[in-house]
């Protein structure tokens, strides 16, 4: 079923949260391997340079999201990616074929996704598998 | 070597050169309206941004970073272009460059460490009031027509790029408001109202100012400030660069680069120029990687100028200033409104003391001196906090020192030990101090003198790291023969 699943991280508590379903599902099949992929975005690198903490928190993060993997002995492999998240997610996704992608519902910045619309939304819309977005 | 050389210009041949022309296309409304802020013809600024682009293709330091005439320099150069000329410019645009081709030379850029993240935000958030306000003069209280297109420019600018992001938005905005500003025929003020646009490249010309010490003391303090705030800018976007592309760059090699590219600017006519923050993100978001963007950059605006000169100076003030409202509405860190109050107290107040400082004085170099000085005594302050604990038996006192020792911090060092009473043995334990300077070591002996003549106990120490220990070694003076406190 779900051999290859893919899981959309940005650093945030939902994506957290959406780790932690992603080590669910991968457990249920035997030999499933979860590529855990998250996108720099280059418009935010400036704040980031500017503001330390924000980068230190989400590579934190992304150590907890690991670790997370390693505790329950699920397979998996970190992709860093830079550019747009949504195009370079859904571009990812569809060039590797994978069985599943899983994303949290929500971001990091809710002011954007007021005006831009949801990373995730558009994802789930582009991505030809199925898609499994976390609440 | 070679090899890595052709990687940074022709590595990624495809990307470069379309980014290049985005960038050339977006920098042509800058470079004029940087060039009116200075008070100057906007074909200094054109000048400027093909040479230093070009130049610094060559031997920036960090590939794919886009310099060209910038609105934090022009900002500086207003006084001296208003009172003595735009000779004294160039003169100044070349010395800007030498003194930061030594600061390069002499690995001044490794300083550039003791930026404070606040100060570098306070720069951007100054730079992006000043760029703002500078527009101020050329759409407020002129004509309803004039507020309509800085309205419809913003509104193409930020409507654009949700229809389609192909071709840059600005520039759009800039076409579409000159079109119609023509077929119109409204009365608004243009490019061309502040200055000729001359179709012709740049040409060598040594600066027309008499070589004395009175030419010296004109343009060395603006030379100064000049090379501070185009360093700390090139450096804050080299930085930038770097965490975007996950490549490094040598800062040192950036800092000659910019000049080596000042001081050939100034000798073709232009005006000291930096790298862009805003410009350098078009240029790596839209694709550029290597030296071959900053090249295409420069030499395709420098096309356009020859080709379209004649158009240029029928651009609508207004719409320039709609562009110039958003590079500053870009260049502003939003972010650090929100942190304002979740990032400690003293970051603020330094962030502010940057933006208060650059929006009185119009000078960006002196806020971030004020800033980095500001800075530096709250750090100070933060770690001098020194604490000294003591436990007294019936023979003996012993004293916890706890803390920095070093010229902040030996005030509240002598304060804390009671120089009266009779005691027999005083320990004073240093294991989890470290002493610093002189300072702390002239402090060290008169609080031993002290103590010995006020309870004539013997008095040690004990814990000392080694550093600490060679210190006291060295400069104590407390174990001497005939020592005395000292009375400062």
């Amino acid at each position: 079923m779900y051999r290859k699943i893919l899981l959309a991280v940005d650093g945030s508590e939902h994506s957290k949260r959406a780790a932690k379903h992603a080590i669910n599902v991968a457990s249920l099949v035997p030999g499933a391997k979860v590529e855990i992929i998250s996108v720099i975005d280059l418009s935010k690198v400036k704040t980031e340079v500017l503001h330390g903490e924000l980068k230190q928190k989400r590579q934190q993060a992304l150590e907890e999201i690991k670790s997370m993997f390693e505790k329950e002995n699920v397979s998996y492999e970190l992709k860093i990616e830079r550019g747009n998240p949504g195009p370079t997610i859904v571009s990812f996704a569809n060039k590797h074929d994978f069985d599943l992608v899983i994303i949290g519902s929500r971001g990091l910045n809710s002011l954007q996704e007021m005006v831009l619309g949801s990373v995730s939304h558009k994802i789930a819309k582009r991505v030809h598998c199925p898609v499994m977005i976390i609440k | 070597m070679l090899n890595k050389l052709k990687m940074e210009w022709f590595g990624n041949v495809k990307g470069d050169i379309l980014s290049g022309i985005v960038v050339a296309l977006a920098l042509i409304p800058e470079a004029i309206a940087f060039s009116i802020i200075a008070g100057v013809d906007p074909m200094v600024g054109l000048y400027a941004s093909f040479c230093i682009a070009v130049v610094m293709a060559f031997v920036g330091g960090r590939p794919a970073m886009i310099s060209a005439a910038t609105g934090a320099m022009a900002l500086l150069m207003v006084t001296l272009v208003k009172d003595h000329g735009i000779q004294y410019l160039f003169a100044t645009t070349i010395l800007t460059g030498v003194i930061q081709l030594i600061f390069g030379i002499f690995k001044i850029a490794r300083f550039m460490k003791f930026i404070p993240r606040s100060v570098m935000v306070g720069f951007v958030n100054a730079l992006a009031i000043l760029i703002f306000m500078a527009q101020v003069p050329h759409f407020v209280g002129i004509s309803t027509m004039t507020y309509v297109f800085v309205a419809l420019t913003l509104v193409i600018i930020y409507g654009l790029p949700r229809i389609t992001k192909a071709v840059p938005s600005a520039l759009v905005a800039i076409i579409v408001m000159t079109i119609a500003a023509i077929v119109g025929g409204f009365n608004l003020g243009t490019v061309g109202d502040l200055g000729e646009i001359t179709r012709s490249l740049p040409m060598f010309s040594i600066p027309n100012v008499p070589l004395n010490m009175e030419t010296l003391s004109i343009i060395f303090p603006t030379a100064l400030g000049l090379s501070i705030v185009g360093l700390t800018e090139s450096l804050l976007t080299a930085t930038i660069v770097d965490d975007m592309t996950d490549t490094p760059s040598n800062k040192n090699k950036e800092s000659r680069g910019q000049g080596i590219a000042n001081i050939v600017v100034g000798f073709f006519g232009g005006m000291a120029g930096c790298a862009m923050i805003g410009q350098t993100v078009i240029n790596v978001k839209s694709g550029g990687r290597g030296r071959l963007s900053t090249f295409v950059a420069g030499v395709f605006l420098m096309f356009l100028i020859l080709v379209l000169g004649n158009w240029v100076v029928k651009i609508p003030m207004a719409a320039l200033a709609g562009v110039m409202i958003m590079v500053s509405i870009g260049t502003f860190d939003w972010s650090s409104l929100r942190t304002l109050t979740k990032v400690p107290l003293t970051d603020t107040v330094v962030m502010l003391v940057t933006v208060i400082t650059v929006v009185a004085t119009h000078d960006l170099s002196k806020g971030v001196i004020a800033g980095v000085i500001l800075s530096a005594i709250f750090f100070a302050a933060k770690i001098s906090k020194l604490e000294v604990s003591s436990k007294e038996s019936e023979h003996r006192t012993v004293y916890n020192v706890k803390g920095q020792l070093f010229f902040a911090s030996v005030q509240d060092f002598v304060n804390s030990f009671a120089f009266k009473g009779k005691q027999d043995f005083i320990l004073i334990d240093f294991s989890e101090a470290h002493i610093w300077d002189d300072s702390a070591v002239a402090a060290i002996d008169k609080v031993v003198l002290k103590l010995k003549e006020q309870t004539s106990a013997e008095v040690k120490l004990t814990g000392l790291n080694d550093v600490s220990d060679k210190l006291v070694q060295k400069l104590a003076t407390y174990n001497k023969p005939n020592a005395k406190p000292s009375n400062h």
